[in-house]
């Protein structure tokens, strides 16, 4: 079965995110209200699997050896099977 | 070892830039240093051939991912074998700006108990978002364990440049003052950014081009002879690479940078 994983690399809670704060500065500039913007980025990684779990066993490995540096960031999967 | 015995080894892959200069400051004293790619390193098994191992800096695999992240997993994978020997035989490594990025990627920094399975640091973005290219102060803070800096004096400052985006050196929250005591307690700490005054940066900016935390530059492992920099010492190895060198008198034979590829040098051939 073919699947597409979701992988949303973030940083941790309290960590300063100079790139998510600037953007809010220029939010609020153009009368925007918002409390606060936080910067994420996503991989899309396609495969083939027998299960979501699975699929979410071998991504969470890939998350932690190559995607997320433990120091600073979180992440999130989401799996969809696509065909 | 006679000085002409001394080989070394720099690294390249898509993406490193400051191999040549590495390599001209190497031969500058005399020594012989290869430009060699990463996959001839991994296919021919060689590594243990030389005495010094530089990761230089540049844009290795275009920083993708996070910087020096590709390349730090690439030489865990296909070179651990051969460079946990050539840590344990007390062979030097150097890791310049992208290079420390790669040393901390792929746990040989900060090392405490050994190469980490997984990052026990982390060089994040700079406060200012910007790529800071420009002249630095730092202050040495090694009381004689780094091999990489015997020819300064502790408290010396010092000046070369940087050139990066992600430079801003942080522990994990929880482990902060943990770690950071680890790293007095093993002399590990090499560099803090100052002002030209030699006062440390508590973090502000522009004295410190990327708010690391406790204004960390560079650090040694527990051995001191694995050794990560964002400054480019390579960069400031000679008089006439310092920015005023054309409004002075007389130039400078050599810069601070210069001291740090003496004390390698030192090293080996004392030992």
């Amino acid at each position: 079965m073919k699947y597409r994983a979701k992988v949303e690399i973030s940083l941790k809670p309290g960590l300063s995110d100079p790139e998510g704060e600037t953007s809010a500065e220029s939010l609020v500039d153009l009368g925007f209200k918002i409390r606060e913007v936080g910067i994420s980025k996503v991989y899309n990684i396609y495969l083939e699997a027998n299960s979501e779990e699975e699929v979410y066993t071998r991504v969470d490995e890939m998350c932690k050896k190559l995607l997320a540096n433990p120091v600073k960031d979180n992440y999130k999967i989401h799996v969809e099977r696509i065909e | 070892m006679k000085k002409e015995d001394i080989k070394v080894c720099i690294l390249r892959v898509g993406g490193t830039n400051c191999d040549a200069e590495t390599r001209r400051a190497f031969n500058e004293l005399g020594v012989v240093a290869n430009v060699v790619h990463a996959n001839k390193i991994i296919k021919e098994k060689n590594l243990l051939d030389y005495d010094i191992l530089v990761f230089p800096g540049g844009f290795s695999y275009g920083d993708y991912v996070r910087a020096g992240a590709i390349w730090g997993k690439r030489i865990k994978t296909k070179l651990g074998y051969e460079l946990r020997k050539f840590d344990e035989e007390g062979r030097l490594v150097l890791g310049i700006c992208n290079g420390f990025q790669v040393l901390v990627e792929a746990g040989l920094l900060p090392d405490f108990e050994g190469f980490s399975e997984s990052p026990k640091a982390a060089l994040a973005s700079n406060t200012s978002i910007k790529y800071e290219c420009r002249w630095i102060y730092l202050k040495h803070e090694n009381s004689g364990n780094c091999i990489f800096t015997k020819r300064i004096q502790k408290g010396e400052r010092i000046f070369m440049p940087v050139a990066h985006a992600e430079g801003r050196f942080i522990f994990p929250k929880k482990n902060e003052n943990e770690y950071l005591k680890r790293l007095y307690c093993n002399d590990q700490l090499v560099f803090r950014y100052c002002d030209e005054k030699g006062k440390y940066a508590a973090g502000k900016y522009p004295i410190s081009p990327n708010g690391a935390f406790h204004d960390i530059a560079g650090i040694c492992n527990t051995d001191g002879n694995v050794f990560g920099l964002m400054p480019h010492p390579e960069r400031a190895c000679y008089g006439w690479q310092l920015p005023d060198w054309t409004e002075q008198s007389q130039i400078l034979r050599y810069g601070d940078g210069m001291l740090l590829f003496e004390s390698m040098v030192d090293y080996l051939v004392k030992r």
